[in-house]
């Protein structure tokens, strides 16, 4: 079968009730790889937040336990799996997010502000990378701080 | 009461054209604070909806976002916040309304 569907990552998270096992949560897991693995995608990363509490209340819980998976395949894969998590009923909440091109804009802007802070170092003749002890001290005295601070509204 | 009568002598010297001038331009240089994007000063590339840290300190009691003219954050961060900010509540990390 020739594999000419983009591969994508996306992000997928979903709600179990608070009263969930690790049993029941694992069967979910195992549920949800058999469906990316069926349609030829991979899960890269798999983890458990634990019971969280709600901001809100969602079918009468207050407190819900987080599964969040990271799986790469085609955008066919994720619309299954958004029609298989609709149909189960243990799943409070889900939401998928594609990340890659996120991820990409990250990376490059990142890699950008690197190579230009090099690039300014380099021509004050300094070496590119900043040394230990170099530049202003971590800690800031609070009166410096002239950003906001979250209390005034 | 010297608290009480300093503030009435305050109020009668604001009254007179020329006073409350002069009042209005202290104020401007006392209480304005220079506003700066969080993100640009801190260098964080990434606002992920998963942070609840990050995100917290621009939604505030009510649950509304909080307004680029009050945080001071940069258009570009704050368009990323705001998507930031609705994917969190989709997910109930951060509540859509309070009363």
């Amino acid at each position: 079968m020739a594999a000419a569907v983009a591969v994508r990552q996306y992000e997928l998270v979903y709600i179990l009730p608070p009263d969930t096992t690790e049993q029941q949560a694992t069967e979910l897991h195992e549920q949800v790889e058999s469906v990316v693995t069926r349609m030829h995608g991979a899960i890269e990363k798999s983890e458990n937040w634990g019971r969280k509490k709600l901001a809100y209340d969602i079918a009468h819980h207050k407190e819900g336990v987080y599964v969040l998976e990271v799986i790469n395949g085609s955008g066919e894969l994720m619309k299954e799996l958004d029609r298989r998590l609709k149909t189960i009923d243990q799943v409070l909440r889900h939401m998928i997010v594609r990340v890659d091109e996120e991820k990409k804009v990250v990376e490059r802007t990142r890699t950008k502000r690197q190579a230009e802070s090099e690039r300014r170092r380099v021509a004050r003749g300094l070496p590119p990378q900043r040394q230990p002890g170099e530049g202003r001290s971590q800690e800031r005295d609070d009166l410096d701080d002239d950003r906001f601070d979250g209390v005034e509204v | 009461m010297p608290f009480g009568q300093k503030r009435s002598g305050g109020r009668g010297k604001s009254g007179d054209k020329k006073g409350g001038d002069k009042a209005q331009g202290q104020r401007r240089t006392l209480f304005r604070r220079r506003k700066v994007c969080k993100f640009c000063a801190d260098k964080i590339d990434d606002i992920n909806y998963k942070d609840v840290k990050l995100i917290g300190p621009f939604v505030p009691e009510r649950g509304k976002i909080l307004p680029r003219r009050i945080s001071g954050t940069c258009a570009m961060h704050q368009r990323k916040l705001q998507t930031a900010i609705k994917r969190a509540r989709q997910i109930a990390l951060i509540p859509y309304v309070t009363d």
